[in-house]
């Protein structure tokens, strides 16, 4: 039956009359009653193929695009694409190396046809993205903010402590930069709290530079009262809206 | 006439009251003991008589009963006081009705208005009634499109004529705006009202923080600041193209930009030096001079808008932050507070006062609200104005030198209000959202 179904179009009206008279005389007897099925059409020439992939060597990430050709074929696959037209062109992004194959067939037999694409392994930026991605969650998880007494952006003795450490870690990665952003708690008054939160990251900023680290990979900015990390009104919120900052600066 | 126009003078002149420093709060004010000028203003008559002219009639009447009521120069008279019989032109005033008791007004407003062909007639007069001879003061005619906008629009201008005359040849303020900062869209932006908090827009979509803004004194640009990717910016909103214009960027922060009153300058606070201090600029943004250089913060800066010799700011140099003044060029620091949490201030048209916001017992135990007050510059004494508890926060003088507007979270949420410069006839502005920072236009 299989076979069967891959007749051509002009075909296919004799076979439906082939399987009628097959399912009218088995409703009644049994399988042998089947007639034989009816002769095949006349043979046709074997199926050609070719495959061809333009450019076949590139970049992951990058697109290629897929060229094929068939005669006689009744049926074409290419095993990436399922079914395909018996000519035609597709372009396609292979993340490794790949081998395309094409399946071309019809009554008379089958023909193959691959075309190998070679993917380099990516450069630079794909793993720049990941390695990205970890430095900035070293970054958070070392870095330790600055908190300060209300009112006041002078780092205290144990904020000095803190910022030697996160120096340390500074001075392991020299490449990273970073924002300082100084905020301050919801009272006081809108202004002067943008002004004090710039100089609390000013203050921090010095602090680091004064530990070695070179203000050229330092940015600072204020936000005043205007994102703080805990909305409550409560002294151990305030406390925690008190602070410098660190993010990491893509 | 002369003495409506004395009156006014004496408008500020209260606060010297001794006794009221330093003691808990006695109501003081701008106008005790002057005689207020009794004015009565009925209804316009109407002279059509559609649903259209009713609905502009409401309009217009509100808004002129408002502007005048708002004035702080009227005592008004009671409605329940008018003769029965309301005049709508010259000769239907009979002025003795409504110069002896009980309206025993000193002045009588009125007109009549109508839609003709699409355009809304107003006429209005002012008469003295102690002038039975020649009682006209004023005599004015408007005419609009018949829009709700121009309702309020005509009533303002009437209105400011009226107190044009009696009070003082000092301009109204019906015609002037207000810019302040509202998070009601989501995030905080620059947005722009009538005095009387009509007509709401929203002028800025930065899309994440707007503050501080101050229109410029020719009324065709708002300074403000914004976060932008270099940081906080001085940005400018041009209110004759509808969009951000360009202005010179700086290094560091920039905020709390403020306009001298001769449009020549803008002066910011910058920690383009890694420290907070006061720069004057150009007002397109070239020429930036530093005007302060100290370790603590110093932000908000606000011109004297009489000689723009002198800035006052706040600056948190010794700790909490005071006001003190200076001149233009930086030298000449005085200090104007000596205690507490003091900020924003603003200088008042006439050269004269400072109002701002002072959390003036601040410490552990201590009352910590935060109330407006006004302080004489010369003599350093003050007045409180607010009393109402919360937050209040961010005065601005009206150009008329009568009003002040500012915030307050004393129903809850931030919102903007407006009163007296002797903190009476207070009105909130505002209702949606959270609304803050207000500015009150030059003109």
């Amino acid at each position: 039956m299989e076979e069967q179904l891959k007749l051509t179009r002009s075909q296919w009206f004799k076979v439906v009359v082939a399987l009628a008279v097959v399912l009218a005389v088995s409703a009644c007897g049994k399988k042998k009653a089947a007639p034989p099925p009816p002769p095949p059409p006349p043979s046709a020439p074997a199926p050609t193929a070719s495959l061809t992939a333009n450019p076949n060597a590139l970049n992951a990430g990058q697109a290629t695009t897929l060229i094929w050709k068939t005669d006689y074929a009744t049926s074409v696959t290419i095993d990436q694409l399922g079914k395909v037209d018996p000519s035609g062109s597709s372009t396609v992004t292979p993340t490794e190396s790949t081998t395309y194959h094409l399946l071309a067939k019809n009554d008379s037999g089958t023909q193959e046809a691959t075309a190998r694409v070679t993917v380099m392994p990516a450069p630079a930026p794909p793993p720049a993205v990941t390695s990205d991605e970890t430095q900035a969650q070293m970054f958070a998880q070392n870095m330790k903010d600055v908190f300060f007494d209300y009112d006041s952006y002078d780092v205290t003795q144990q904020y000095q402590q803190v910022l030697a450490a996160d120096a340390r870690f500074l001075k392991q990665h020299p490449n990273m930069k970073f924002t300082v952003e100084g905020h301050c708690d919801e009272r006081g008054s809108t202004e002067y709290n943008l002004a004090l939160g710039d100089n609390r990251a000013n203050s921090t900023k010095q602090a680091l530079v004064s530990l070695g680290i070179s203000g050229d990979r330092i940015r600072t900015i204020s936000y005043g009262k205007e994102k703080p990390f805990c909305t409550e009104s409560t002294e151990a919120c305030w406390a925690q809206n008190r602070r410098a900052h660190f993010v990491y600066q893509r | 006439m002369k003495r409506y126009m004395a009156i006014q003078l004496t408008l500020f002149l209260l606060f010297a009251i001794t006794g009221a420093f330093a003691q808990d709060w006695i109501r003081t004010g701008t106008g005790l003991g002057v005689e207020k000028i009794r004015l009565a203003a009925p209804d316009f008559k109407q002279v059509t008589t559609d649903s259209g002219t009713q609905n502009l009639a409401m309009t217009f009447n509100t808004t002129l009963s408002n502007d005048l009521q708002s004035a702080g120069i009227f005592d008004m008279v009671s409605r329940s006081f008018y003769p029965l019989s309301v005049p709508g032109a010259p000769q239907e005033v009979h002025l003795s009705d409504w110069g002896s008791p009980p309206p025993s007004a000193n002045m009588l407003a009125f007109g009549n208005l109508g839609v003709q062909a699409g355009s809304l007639n107003v006429q209005g007069w002012l008469y003295d009634t102690k002038n039975p001879q020649s009682p006209q003061v004023l005599g004015k005619q408007y005419r609009e499109a018949a829009t709700d906008e121009n309702a309020r629009l005509v009533a303002h201008r009437f209105a400011d004529e009226i107190i044009f005359r009696l009070g003082g040849g000092i301009h109204g303020i019906a015609e002037t705006k207000l810019y302040f900062v509202s998070s009601r869209s989501g995030t905080k932006e620059i947005w722009q009202m009538d005095y009387d908090g009509a007509n709401q827009k929203q002028l800025t979509h930065l899309g994440d923080i707007a503050l501080s803004p101050h229109v410029s004194p020719d009324g065709s640009r708002v300074a403000f600041s914004g976060v932008t990717k270099d940081g906080w910016q001085i940005l400018m909103y041009s209110l004759e193209l509808g969009r951000l214009v360009n202005f010179t960027r700086f290094g560091g922060d920039n905020y709390s930009p403020a306009w001298s009153s001769d449009g020549q300058n803008i002066a910011f606070s910058s920690s383009r030096s890694g420290n907070t201090e006061i720069y004057t600029v150009s007002s397109s943004g070239g020429n930036a001079h530093r005007l302060t250089e100290n370790k603590g913060p110093d932000v908000s800066p606000t011109w004297n808008p009489k000689t723009n010799a002198q800035i006052a700011w706040v600056s948190g140099r010794t700790g909490l932050p005071q006001i003190y003044t200076m001149a233009s060029d930086g030298t000449n620091v005085g200090r104007a507070t000596d205690q507490g949490y003091a900020v924003s201030p603003s200088w008042s048209p006439n050269g004269q006062f400072l109002a701002f916001a002072w959390v003036r017992h601040y410490g552990p135990g201590a009352p910590g609200a935060s109330d407006i007050y006004v302080m004489d510059i010369a003599s350093k004494q003050w007045v409180q104005l607010t009393h109402d508890g919360g937050r209040n926060d961010f005065p601005s003088w009206s150009p008329d030198g009568r009003h002040i507007v500012f915030q307050s979270n004393r129903t809850g949420k931030v919102q903007i209000w407006s009163m007296l410069a002797d903190g009476s006839e207070t009105r909130q502005l505002t209702t949606a959202g959270e609304n803050s920072q207000p500015n009150w236009s030059f003109k």
